[in-house]
């Protein structure tokens, strides 16, 4: 039955039906190779199977009611095969894949920022230059891109059919995905966690230019302050300066190099300073107080946006010295 | 070639149908067998309805606009097609029925060791129903049947309370089920027969109990928790309030990932039946097979993170997870290989269980293999939450689960009923859902590669060919499940009376009349021989 | 006595058959609310280990004096209750009554004191909600703390109610002479539940009551 089935869709595929989406990252190709080996053996077990049953069921027919077939209780050997086997396959499968996730989870050093919140039903994306894109993506073909993600509502989730990856996107915390993309052209963009009425229609494209035109898209689009100027501009604002400037005086803690910097807290544990914590100290300033100040800061939930935050993140990157980004 | 046709064997005149007449005689009864009957009804009724929800979805998708429906109305569409199939007919389906029916036949009992709690575990289950009816008729729940927070418990402004006491509900159902199931068989098998001796489909219902009394416990808390945050407005999931959404996953999944255990394993335990009885012979390798459905059970209840995979759980608890999860595929495997063999030198007959039996073996082992695509963390990234889980998991709960449900309702017909149904009808319908599920649920594995993503009321032009192909199909699939309903209603009024024993098939519940008297064996059966002795005086052979 | 044949239900064989099973039950059942007491557990560990400060803060706003208490009446209701299962299998029907009854009015205590408990939070602006109010320097995770505190007492209340409904039951049959040497499986399987509510107090207590009070 799956051989037919097999047959019928190599029919179509003649008809030029594709089985699977373009491939424009990096890591696809190496993905669906993974997948034709998993499609392999799904295909090579099944139709094992059913001919074994097919077979077994016409060759073993019963052929008048009162033959009497020897019982066979087993076979220790035979059990042992079949277990390590698939054991077998299956811990190539594991680590096959595993080892390919890691790549997928791991960005490279050196990839280019850049920040998306998304809503009920639509994604926001912000580059570092400060081009906005509402359900759009541009990026340079060669380049690797890390998206840092968050939601203003509900668990939605970023995919790329065409780059092949995915990441929920969370209420309250910031997730990570990274990406180079190969080849020009435009891909679906799609909300792959179910978000409430329009989760259909939170989908957008993402277009890959080649660097050329990607210069040129970024010149051309309106942008206005860049990441980390509107984030200084918030810095100031809010008057975060009077508190955090660096000085032995000051209320608040330096925010030199505050990133990936580990800082112990008046409870005694140590963390490592990361998106998620600057977010936390802004929105609830309290929760994790550096040790040697006191729980003065007030909070800025509600008056800063998850859009602000971000814009302050960036620019307390630009703080440290190891992120500096190269200009394109 | 059939099973020889029973000589004229007319019904016994007094059984456990006609012993006493009238709905109080059904609605207090402490039968098992008539509490199974009430639970047949009931899970018919709810298949029905999540019938026509799925019909909904299918129709919508047919066309890539969302034309047919109101995107909000589409959601509790698919909601409610989840929520009424997995709690109200595939959970409860083969062991609050077959189970309900066959355990304590099975081991020489006169009834379960708690019959009131059965009875109760009946109403229980029509309560939560009712709650959950309720839920539908008065303006649905469209959070999907995870119930993800925050969305369920703070912004989705449907009857997400009434489904969710309903689910809950219903939860007490099941564990009562188990509950039961573990003590008859542990406290009332009859004289002989020792844990080796039992019928595999004992050792099945039994895995399935464990898992039962474990885990719904944990998918109670978790709604309980979400009803908590939805009627005072506490924090628990919500990051708004302090709480972390993710935290639900994990009690979610604690209890859901085991739940599909609970779904297959029963069936799996009616597939060990059917292939020994129609190749007349022992089943290959009868520990492994038994030890199996445990491996199954333990292991199910490590591996619930294979749904987070993309949730933000960190990389290497992902690892864990899947690591894991491809281990309790080998015992599935190993079952597969074993009900094969049996065949092997067997003398196969081609009734309709054993028609439904061949097509779960193949459909079951495209169903698992292709799970193994998703606890493959690199694929599963891409296909989280696409077309191809939802294909995977119809092959395993439709082409799987569901089969052996109908296989097992068709091998035990006669000895519920006391009649045959019509063997031409039942093989003619067994081919059609064959063909019709293929062709329904085959072409969402490609959806799902291409990127088409879950719970979508519209879709991009380029994903329609396919979706047509599988609406298509799920119209034939449609009338295949209807020609049984219908033909076995009428089997109980001009079926031929079917003896105690049409089959010829070993297992102590063919040794009561069919149907059986209220106390199903006059006297308590002693048994001197292993499981599915069907010819034990030729040679047994080693190979 | 009891005749033995009309304490035999019809699906057992002998009455040792239907003790054990109706014992073997009771456990399973237990089982059961392990898992479902263990989810709110879990979930209160995690939120523990993340939010240590605001659930410690949380904690010293609970009365220790009455958790003390109540613990210790719990405690004296297991006294009681192996007491009243003792005197069953001894035959001694006043005995029995007596203990069933005490045990009765010391699970009514502990909700009780539960009621003056919760009417306090409910004064200190303590219940999460709207109405919630704290002092401190992370009022949104001593909420947290908070929603537990009651989801888990409640539950925990919830299981006591029943307990003392069951055990009422129990008292009203042994009023009537059901119980004898012979057969007092209801007592047995009541105690064990009983049993089983007082160790589900036994970790909420510490677990919620004595994380602040670093002594």
């Amino acid at each position: 039955m799956a051989t037919l089935v097999h047959l019928a869709f190599l029919a179509v595929l003649q008809q030029g039906l594709p089985i699977v989406p373009e491939r424009a990252s990096s890591v696809a190709k190496q993905i669906d190779y993974l997948y034709y080996f998993l499609t392999g053996v799904t295909l090579f077990f099944s139709a094992l199977i059913f001919s074994l049953v097919f077979y077994f069921a016409v060759r073993y027919r019963q052929r008048h009611p009162d033959e009497r077939p020897q019982p066979i209780h087993g076979s220790l050997g035979l059990e042992l095969l079949w277990s390590a086997i698939p054991l077998g396959l299956t811990m190539v499968m594991f680590f096959w894949g595993a080892h390919l996730f890691y790549i997928v989870r791991t960005p490279p050093s050196d990839a280019t920022q850049l920040y998306v919140v998304g809503k009920q039903w639509m994604w926001k994306i912000q580059h570092p230059e400060g081009q906005r894109e509402i359900n759009a993506l541009h990026v340079p073909v060669g380049r690797p891109v890390k998206l840092t993600m968050t939601s203003e509502d509900v668990i939605h989730s970023f995919y790329i059919p065409a780059f092949r990856i995915k990441m929920d996107v969370l209420p309250g915390r910031y997730t990570e995905l990274w990406f180079t993309a190969t080849k020009a052209g435009t891909y679906h963009l799609f909300c792959a966690e179910y978000c409430g009425a329009k989760h259909s229609g939170m989908t957008g494209w993402v277009t890959v230019l080649e660097p050329a035109d990607y210069e040129a898209w970024l010149s051309g689009a309106p942008a206005g302050e860049s990441l980390e100027q509107a984030g200084a501009r918030l810095f100031r604002q809010h008057n975060c300066h009077t508190c955090h400037e660096a000085g032995p005086t000051s209320r608040g803690p330096s925010l030199q190099e505050i990133l990936g910097k580990q800082v112990r807290l008046a409870s005694g544990e140590t963390v490592v300073v990361d998106e998620g914590y600057l977010r936390e100290s802004i929105l609830q300033p309290n929760a994790k107080v550096v040790a040697g100040y006191e729980s003065v800061m007030p909070t800025y939930q509600g008056q800063i946006s998850e859009e602000g935050i971000l814009q302050l993140i960036a620019y307390l990157k630009s703080l440290t010295r190891a992120e500096r980004k190269a200009q394109p | 070639m059939n099973a020889a046709p029973p000589a004229a064997n007319a019904l016994p005149k007094v059984h456990y149908l006609n012993v006493d007449y009238g709905i109080r005689s059904w609605l207090f009864t402490i039968d098992h067998k008539r509490i199974a009957l009430l639970y047949l009804g009931s899970i018919t009724l709810f298949f029905v309805l999540g019938g026509l929800f799925a019909t909904a979805i299918r129709l919508e998708l047919l066309t890539p606009a969302g034309d047919l429906f109101e995107s909000e109305t589409y959601n509790k569409m698919f909601t409610m097609h989840g929520v009424v199939m997995i709690f109200f007919f595939l959970i409860p389906s083969i062991p609050a029925t077959l189970g309900n029916f066959l355990v304590p036949m099975m081991i020489g009992a006169r009834d379960l060791a708690f019959p009131r709690i059965n009875l109760l575990s009946w109403y229980i289950y029509t309560l939560g129903g009712l709650f959950t009816l309720f839920a539908i008729l008065s303006g649905g729940v469209d959070t999907g049947w995870t119930f993800y927070t925050p969305y369920s418990s703070t912004y989705s402004n449907t009857n997400v309370m009434a489904t969710a006491v309903g689910v809950f509900i219903l939860g007490f159902s099941s564990i009562l089920t188990g509950f039961n199931f573990i003590i008859t068989i542990h406290k009332m098998r009859a004289p002989g027969l020792t844990w080796f001796r039992l019928p595999l489909f004992i050792w099945a219902h039994y895995a399935t109990s464990v898992i039962m009394i474990l885990g719904t416990p944990v998918v109670a808390i978790a709604i309980a928790l979400v009803g908590l945050e939805r009627l005072f407005h506490i924090g628990i999931f919500n990051p708004a309030l302090g709480g972390d959404p993710v935290l639900f996953q994990h009690l979610f999944w604690f209890y859901s990932h085991p739940a599909v255990y609970i779904m297959i394993l029963p069936s799996m335990g009616v597939i060990s039946e059917i292939v020994c009885c129609f190749s007349r012979k022992k089943i290959f390798g009868y520990s492994f097979v038994a030890f199996s459905s445990i491996a199954i059970a333990l292991l199910g209840f490590l591996v619930w993170g294979h749904h987070m995979f993309v949730s933000s759980q960190s990389m290497y608890a992902g690892m864990v997870f899947s690591i894991l999860s491809f281990l309790v595929a080998i015992p599935s495997a190993v079952k597969v290989f074993n009900w094969t063999a049996t065949m092997y030198k067997g003398s196969v007959m081609y009734n309709a269980p054993m028609l439904y039996a061949m097509g779960f073996i193949g459909l079951f082992t495209m169903g698992g293999l292709t799970g193994l695509f998703l606890s493959t963390l690199a694929t599963d990234v891409h296909l989280h939450d696409t077309y191809f889980v939802v294909a995977h998991f119809h092959y395993i709960m439709v082409g799987g689960a569901l089969m052996g449900y109908l296989g097992g309702i068709h091998f035990w017909w006669p000895k519920i009923s006391g009649r045959l149904y019509p063997e031409a009808w039942a093989r003619f319908s067994a081919l059609i859902i064959f063909v019709g599920f293929n062709l329904t649920f085959f072409p969402q594995f490609i959806l799902g590669y291409l990127g088409m993503p879950r719970r979508y009321h519209a879709y991009p032009e380029e994903f329609q060919v396919l979706n047509v192909m599988s609406t298509a199909g799920a119209s034939i699939l449609a009338v295949g499940y209807a020609i049984p309903l219908i033909y076995l209603f009428w089997s109980l009024r001009y079926g031929p009376a079917a003896g105690p024993n049409p089959w010829q098939a070993k297992g102590l519940e063919w040794q009561a009349s069919s149907p059986p008297p209220t106390h199903n064996f006059p006297e308590t059966p002693v048994v001197t021989e292993e499981a599915y002795e069907y010819y034990p005086g030729a040679e047994a052979d080693r190979v | 006595m009891s005749d033995q044949a009309t304490t035999l239900a019809p699906q057992f064989d002998d009455l040792a058959q239907q003790k054990e099973s109706a014992i073997f039950g009771m456990w399973v059942f237990l089982v059961t609310e392990v898992m479902f007491f263990g989810g709110m557990f879990a979930g209160y560990t995690v939120y523990r280990y993340r939010f240590h400060e605001a659930f410690t803060a949380g904690s010293d706003h609970l009365n220790l004096l009455l958790g003390g208490v109540n613990t210790a009446v719990l405690i004296l209701s297991s006294f009681t209750m192996a007491m009243a299962v003792h005197s069953a299998q001894l035959n001694r029907r006043r005995a029995l009554i007596v203990f069933l009854v005490l045990t009765m009015l010391l699970g009514s205590t502990f909700l009780g004191i539960k009621v003056v408990e919760y009417s306090h939070k409910f004064h200190e602006r303590l219940v999460p909600g709207p109405a919630f109010h704290f002092d401190g320097a992370d009022p949104q995770h001593t909420q947290l703390f908070f929603s537990f505190y009651f989801a888990m007492t409640g539950f925990h209340a919830l299981h006591m109610v029943i307990g003392v409904a069951l055990l009422a039951i129990m008292t009203g049959f042994a009023w009537r002479g059901r119980f004898s040497a012979e057969y007092y499986n209801p007592i047995e399987v009541s105690g064990l539940y009983w049993h089983f509510v007082d160790i589900v107090w036994i970790f909420l207590f510490p677990l919620l009551y004595l994380v602040g009070h670093h002594g």
